[in-house]
């Protein structure tokens, strides 16, 4: 199957698609982010983490629109805006949602599944209903269309580069917020036992509420990064989800670090072989490998060494 | 829970003597044969949620993947069906006759290799039974020997759907692709689309079903459905007890990839057509939400879960499309939040002990060892 390139085909081949892998990786990682902290640490399986994506994305168009009609003149910066508002009516819901359902299921996580599974349901119908079946895109700003040259043969797009510095940007402050702030060890102490945490003093309820809902923002700004990249649906969330899951799973649920190798391994993975055969077929090859590694080695890439 | 010796105690004979009138006398002497075909597919999911009472309700293992196996037992019965369709006779307007209209489509020239052994009916029942087992077997001894289970358990075989069913939907010209197989028309000869075959295909299915309900209900009431339930309530007291728990687990979960299988084929027979679209991801979280809604406890509810279910999906997204998500998402919500053992708790907490009452205050002095109300409701 190389026998057809010369070496400088290939290794431009290898760059391209390297490169489309870190726009994948990005797009993984920053999906798999709220994911790490809601399932790797708190234990809950949201389902409706996709919805809560198409949430951020939704409110982009909407911010979008806006500055079309009203504010023209700053529509080169709507982008950052819209993010904010994202991440914030996403982990409002998601707060909504600790408060209504989360909370009575910490001791069932299987039941987390399905009633999640039913909000997910629910939300798809609320956006059908609210913003209509078809897919809707987001229009750039002049800033961020065409590509950067870096040889003859290599170009990268601009957005790309765009979303990868957000992913950069994002991952850092979640593990700073995670492993370097107060509020992060409380958020470490409570997941890992909810009644010591409380007896010692922290108020639970509140950082389980905290903690779901900035899981949930940065679901948000996930989708929002995603209108630069593709449009978006009623039902888009749903195809995110289990390759979601599976950086999360394949990571090893509590490692951030993890979450960063499994979204990097399986995004190169799926976009060298997506090369060399059809996307179905590379998407299976990845996804065959993922669970198989996962049958040899169920507690992921990087398991935290803990007693049960 | 208190399991009894007798097969089924005064509760559970009631259940089985109503579930049987109305499955073998009610519907078939009410329903128009259209209607009757639509229980009849409702009917196939109910082979699934039975499984899933076994595997999640007693053993604690919760699948997303029973599409799969639904899937697999399907299309295997799909595959003989679409053989005997695709005779030279009938495909001779293809350039080359004699294979399946979509390979011929996909400019496959000659019959693949693996579709070769479904010529035969007797491998074709054999392969239903046993590809979706083996295949159980194979993701339940790597995952439960090493005590992988609960939430991972849930979602590798959640991307396990996934990946057959990008699998069917890309390799087109071996399983007919996003279309699946469709105009399946006889078998062994036996024409399966009129009204008569319908019936009695249907008829065939609530035979298997009771079938299946026996074997459930025998495996609930041997030893065996004392440790799976123990197994679910302390693992590992039971692993120290010398019980080998992965080797129940797999157990459990073959049997339901097994039972899901057979409705599966009965679904490609009462149907007529298999398609990627029962395999994947959210037809297997339905499937899992009709044994929820039954009872995950309860052999019976689980049957009833999957009518009820497809009945109110039917009727609700014929008349009102948009309503139906929503009462879906919050009947999934409802059942965890406020009737975590679905309809047959609801039945043993709240109707149960007024039946009782009423029999109680008839006959003065109830045996103490009347433990109908105890067997009814679910261990939690």
């Amino acid at each position: 199957m190389f026998g057809d390139y010369s070496i400088g085909d290939l290794g431009s081949i290898f760059v391209m698609q390297g490169f489309a892998g870190l726009i994948l990786f990005s797009v993984y990682v920053l999906m798999a982010l709220g994911l790490a902290i809601i399932f790797g640490q708190m234990g809950v399986i949201n389902m409706a983490h996709g919805e809560f994506m198409i949430l951020g994305a939704y409110v982009t168009w909407m911010t979008s629109n806006f500055f079309q009609a009203y504010l023209p003149s700053l529509f080169s910066g709507y982008f950052f805006l819209a993010m904010i508002l994202a991440f914030l009516a996403s982990g409002a819901l998601g707060m909504l949602v600790e408060w209504g359902l989360i909370r009575h299921l910490y001791k069932r996580p299987l039941d987390t599944l399905l009633a999640t599974w039913g909000l997910s349901l629910m939300l798809q119908q609320a956006y059908r209903s609210v913003f209509g079946a078809r897919e809707v895109g987001v229009e750039l700003p002049q800033w961020m269309l065409g590509s950067l040259h870096v040889t003859e043969s290599i170009e990268v797009p601009i957005n790309g580069v765009f979303v990868m510095c957000l992913t950069v940007l994002i991952t850092i402050s979640v593990a700073y917020v995670l492993y370097m702030s107060r509020w992060g060890r409380q958020v470490r102490a409570v997941v890992q036992n909810r009644i010591m945490a409380g007896a010692v003093g922290i108020n639970t309820e509140k950082v389980d509420r905290y903690t779901f809902g900035l899981g949930c923002g940065i679901a948000g700004v996930a989708g929002s990064a995603f209108t630069m990249i593709g449009s978006t649906g009623p039902t888009s969330g749903q195809l995110y989800i289990v390759d979601t899951f599976l950086v999360v799973v394949f990571g090893g649920a509590a490692s951030l670090l993890g979450t960063i190798a499994s979204a990097f391994s399986i995004s190169q993975t799926q976009s060298t072989l997506e090369f060399f055969m059809s996307g179905s077929m590379a998407k299976v090859l990845t996804l065959l490998a993922v669970v198989g590694i996962l049958m040899l080695r169920p507690q992921g890439l990087f398991a935290l060494k803990v007693r049960k | 829970m208190i399991i009894n010796s007798r097969f089924f105690n005064r509760s559970e004979l009631m259940g089985f003597i109503a579930l049987a009138a109305v499955l073998f006398v009610i519907l078939p002497l009410t329903l128009d044969v259209f209607r009757l075909n639509l229980v009849a597919k409702y009917l196939t999911y109910a082979f699934v949620a039975l499984g899933l009472v076994l595997c999640w309700g007693y053993g604690g293992i919760l699948s997303l993947g029973q599409g799969v196996f639904f899937g697999l037992g399907g299309y295997c019965m799909a595959m003989f069906l679409k053989l005997e369709a695709s005779s030279v006779e009938n495909t001779k307007i293809q350039s080359t006759p004699g294979i399946p209209d979509f390979m011929d489509w996909n400019q496959i020239t000659s019959l693949p290799l693996f579709w070769q052994p479904f010529h035969s009916l007797t491998f074709t029942i054999l392969a239903i039974i046993l590809v979706p087992g083996l295949f159980a077997l194979i993701i339940g001894t790597a995952m439960f020997k090493r005590r992988v289970g609960g939430t991972y358990f849930a979602i590798i075989t959640q991307a396990v759907a996934a990946i057959l069913t990008i699998l069917i939907v890309g390799q087109q010209g071996y399983t007919g692709g996003i279309n699946g197989m469709t105009d399946l028309r006889t078998l062994k000869g036996w024409d399966i689309r009129p009204d008569h075959a319908k019936v009695i295909l249907y008829f065939v299915e609530v035979v298997l079903l009771f079938a299946c309900i026996g074997i459930a209900q025998f495996i609930r009431l041997t030893k065996l459905g004392r440790i799976l339930v123990a197994m679910r309530e302390q693992e590992d007291r039971v692993r120290f007890s010398g019980y080998s728990v992965a080797n129940f687990k797999i157990f459990a979960f073959c049997m339901a990839a097994v039972f899901a299988a057979i409705g599966g084929a009965m679904f490609a027979l009462n149907v007529g057509f298999m398609s990627p679209s029962f395999v994947g991801i959210v037809p297997s979280i339905e499937m899992v939400i009709y044994t929820a809604v039954g009872g995950r406890m309860s052999i019976f509810g689980a049957v009833w879960g999957a009518i009820l279910v497809n009945f109110a999906k039917t009727s609700l997204s014929e008349s009102f499309p948009q309503l139906w998500l929503f009462g879906l998402g919050a009947l999934f919500i409802a059942v965890v939040l406020a009737f975590p053992n679905g309809l047959s708790g609801l039945w043993a907490d709240y109707v149960q002990p007024r039946i009782d009452r009423l029999f109680a205050s008839r006959k003065p002095k109830p045996g103490w060892n009347d433990n109908s109300v105890a067997d009814g409701a679910p261990a939690e």
